[in-house]
């Protein structure tokens, strides 16, 4: 699975950080958002190796290395619930739960649409909102199970009643 | 490493209460060890950088308020060092232990049993128990290659591997993955080792500590055979396998054990012992003729030898567009392999199909070479098993064989008769200088005098030298390792390359350093096999391959003449490009 990128836009954006070694990280940045899936495919990745002149295992250590990356494909919205000690002991595993429940998928795993991952997270800042979340580049706070279903169908494009 | 600058200031430290003078720039660990103190490792190893990942080799240095590591912090002057204090023994085995915590612990099942490197630190460390809880992952087991097998819940992090594989040999097939818990040596997306750049050299088992990489154990294929009445099964030693098997059974590096290696493969039940010198000098023939064929007859040069089947994995899949370099003759492995189904069995008047083929190699990438579709040139597998020198040693371990108390034994005839310029294959520059020997006759039609080609002997990465042939000055150059490989590539690559004749050798040192010899080999442990391989040739009568009586009648009996129909059939081959 290589999404719907294409080969000629890969290289562009190979091209367009000057094909440099130390552009490395921002290169796969930037495939990995264009995927569409969140995540570098191998082909993307033996492309870049072979463009900037590095083996393809240098490139899968930096890929694994960052926590940003994934070499497996993700969700279209990456749903990160922040894991340090601030947001866990506002009890972020009943945070964990509701997600969880709302989307019908474990921690770690894809919602079958494509659309959500569910992943954790280290700090991100948003301490005073603890447990916090964060779905792109928005952070969320202080949610209930009621405010957790309107996310989700906001992101769906649906609307949700309230009970 | 530990290398110095030349005329280095001279420092003195104390170590554990005595004094030590040493050069400036010494490692801690290299002074203790020059005091007579054996600094506790898993990551280091002599012949690659100090990576000082484990942490066992800590010690305490007055005034310092953490541990230093001493396999990478140079000594200062004046510095007091303790090696063995209560604060430094106790952090060590909480080390091994936090090692142990996620270690398998099936010593009794693991083929470095009583040869592992963390195995012996817990012994010594007298480890009787781990107080963490035990944490182990429930990795794949690799092992569908014919030549490397991988267990990475044994893998201790060390490195070792990584650096051979990145920098040494530069294949890059393994690197350093993820992070944290999940931390260890992977292949790129975690493909196996089949799909990645890997060459099958081994020298990443060579370097392994632990029972994380090892050869596929082929020894139960061989007693199988041995043991079916119905085969008559021959076996073929490699040149560099006589020059290191001593070793296993702790003999001191260098020892030359032919006679008794050959006693012992008798008692294991081989039918045959035979010599792949043997083809190593009939590969003189054939590779010296085609060379003197391309010089003659504007074919392309440089010519580059193919004997070691890592170099021809690694140009297959890096250099394909660089494949009509290399000289088609099969290695001699597999030149024997075709020639035991074929020659063999008219002579000895034994079908070929009844004929089972072993060979005893340094190596690993010949245990996927011989799997090859195209080395079936006899109209069977022409080599059926190949078993690495390690492997060999645990047969014999196995049958009980005490290889000291054997009286040393001949090779069988014809297969087993060969020269010095054979046995020289093992070691980097070998197959270059015996090609002279014989060449150099053959274009001058004179003897050779002085049959020592010292100047592409040796240790070193490149050599170079230029061969005066009656007057045709014949350029030559030697790489052993691929990084260097890859150096004189490049440079034919662009055009910049003047040589006639390449003598590439996969691994460091050339055989004698392969994947497949025992464990724990060093840049000293390989000069003693160089040593032994060289007193090997001068002491032998016939030192030039053409000299080989057996390879003479060979010719008049079977195979014609050099590059003949016949040879073309069973003693060459063609390569292609490989992807990864």
């Amino acid at each position: 699975m290589s999404g719907e990128l294409k080969k000629e836009q890969v290289l562009k954006i190979i091209k367009s950080k000057g094909k440099e070694k130390e552009q490395l990280l921002a290169i796969l940045l930037e495939i990995q958002q264009a995927s569409g899936q969140n995540y570098v495919d191998k082909k993307w990745a033996r492309l870049v190796a072979d463009e900037l002149g590095l083996p393809l295992t240098k490139v899968y250590d930096a890929l694994t290395f960052y926590a940003m990356f994934s070499t497996e494909p993700r969700g279209k919205y990456i749903i990160e619930i922040c894991q340090s000690a601030p947001c866990h002991v506002m009890n972020k595993a009943a945070l964990v739960q509701m997600f969880e429940k709302q989307l019908g998928i474990k921690m770690g795993e894809t919602t079958p649409d494509g659309l959500f991952t569910l992943q954790y997270s280290a700090c991100f800042g948003a301490c005073d909102l603890a447990p916090a979340v964060k779905i792109g580049e928005k952070v969320y706070g202080k949610l209930t199970a009621q405010k957790v279903a309107e996310i989700i169908a906001n992101y769906r494009g649906v609307s949700v009643c309230p009970k | 490493m530990q290398k110095t600058g030349k005329a280095a200031k001279k420092v003195t430290v104390s170590i554990d209460g005595r004094p030590v003078t040493v050069p400036e720039g010494t490692t801690i660990l290299e002074a203790a060890r020059q005091a007579g103190v054996k600094i506790p490792t898993l990551c280091h190893h002599t012949d690659l950088k100090p990576r000082a990942t484990c942490r066992l080799c800590v010690v305490e240095v007055k005034g310092q308020r953490r541990f230093q590591t001493a396999c990478n912090t140079p000594v200062a002057d004046g510095s007091e060092i303790l090696t063995n204090s209560k604060a430094i023994r106790e952090a060590r085995k909480t080390i091994l232990e936090l090692l142990l915590a996620d270690h398998p612990q099936d010593c009794l099942k693991c083929v470095r049993n009583q040869n592992c490197e963390l195995q012996k630190l817990a012994n010594e460390y007298q480890i009787r128990e781990v107080a963490f809880e035990r944490s182990e992952k429930d990795l794949p087991l690799e092992n569908t290659n014919p030549s490397i097998v991988r267990d990475m819940n044994k893998c201790v992090k060390c490195g070792r591997c990584v650096e051979v594989c990145q920098e040494v040999q530069q294949v890059a097939a393994i690197n350093t993955a993820n992070r944290s818990v999940d931390f260890g040596v992977s292949t790129a997306y975690g493909e196996s080792l089949a799909d990645s750049p890997c060459v099958y050299c081994g020298q990443c088992i060579a370097v392994c500590p632990v029972g994380a990489l090892t050869e596929k154990d082929d020894t139960a294929r061989v007693w199988e055979a041995l043991d079916n009445p119905e085969l008559h099964v021959v076996v073929q030693t490699a040149p560099a396998v006589r020059v290191a098997l001593g070793e296993e059974f702790g003999w001191a590096p260098g020892t030359i054990s032919t006679g008794k290696m050959v006693a012992a493969l008798r008692r294991l039940g081989f039918a045959k012992v035979f010599d792949t010198n043997f083809t190593a000098d009939l590969t003189i023939i054939e590779e010296g003729n085609e060379l003197l064929q391309r010089i003659k007859e504007g074919g392309v040069l440089p010519m580059i030898t193919s004997c070691s089947p890592g170099w021809i994995n690694y140009i297959e899949k890096f250099y394909p567009e660089l494949l009509p370099h290399v000289s088609t003759c099969k290695s001699p492995q597999q030149m024997f392999g075709a020639l035991a189904k074929t020659y063999y069995p008219e002579k000895a008047g034994i079908p070929a199909e009844k004929i089972f083929v072993v060979s005893i190699m340094p190596c690993t990438a010949k245990k996927y070479e011989c799997t090859r579709p195209e080395m079936q040139s006899s109209g069977y597998q022409d080599v059926d098993v190949v078993l690495t020198t390690r492997e060999l040693a645990r047969m014999i371990k196995q049958a009980g064989i005490d290889v000291e108390a054997l009286s040393e034994e001949e090779y069988d005839a014809p297969l087993g008769i060969s020269t010095g310029a054979a046995v020289i294959f093992g070691a980097s520059g070998g197959v270059m200088e015996a090609a002279l020997r014989t060449v150099y006759e053959v274009v001058t039609g004179q003897e050779l005098k002085d049959v020592d080609f010292k100047e592409v002997r040796g240790l070193t990465g490149i050599k170079e030298a230029t061969v005066d042939l009656a007057g045709t000055k014949v350029k030559i150059a030697v790489a052993n390792g691929l990084a260097n490989a890859k150096v004189l590539l490049e440079k034919i690559k662009a055009g910049q390359c003047a040589y006639h004749f390449i003598e590439i050798m996969c691994c460091p040192g050339g055989c004698i350093g392969g994947g497949g010899q025992p464990l724990g080999t060093t840049v000293a442990i390989k000069e003693k096999r160089l040593e032994a391989t060289y007193d090997i040739d001068r002491g032998l009568k016939l030192r030039k391959s053409h000299e080989n009586p057996a390879v003479k009648t060979l010719y008049e009996e079977f195979l014609e003449k050099p590059l003949g129909h016949k040879s073309h059939e069973l003693l060459h081959t063609v390569y292609s490009k490989r992807k990864y």
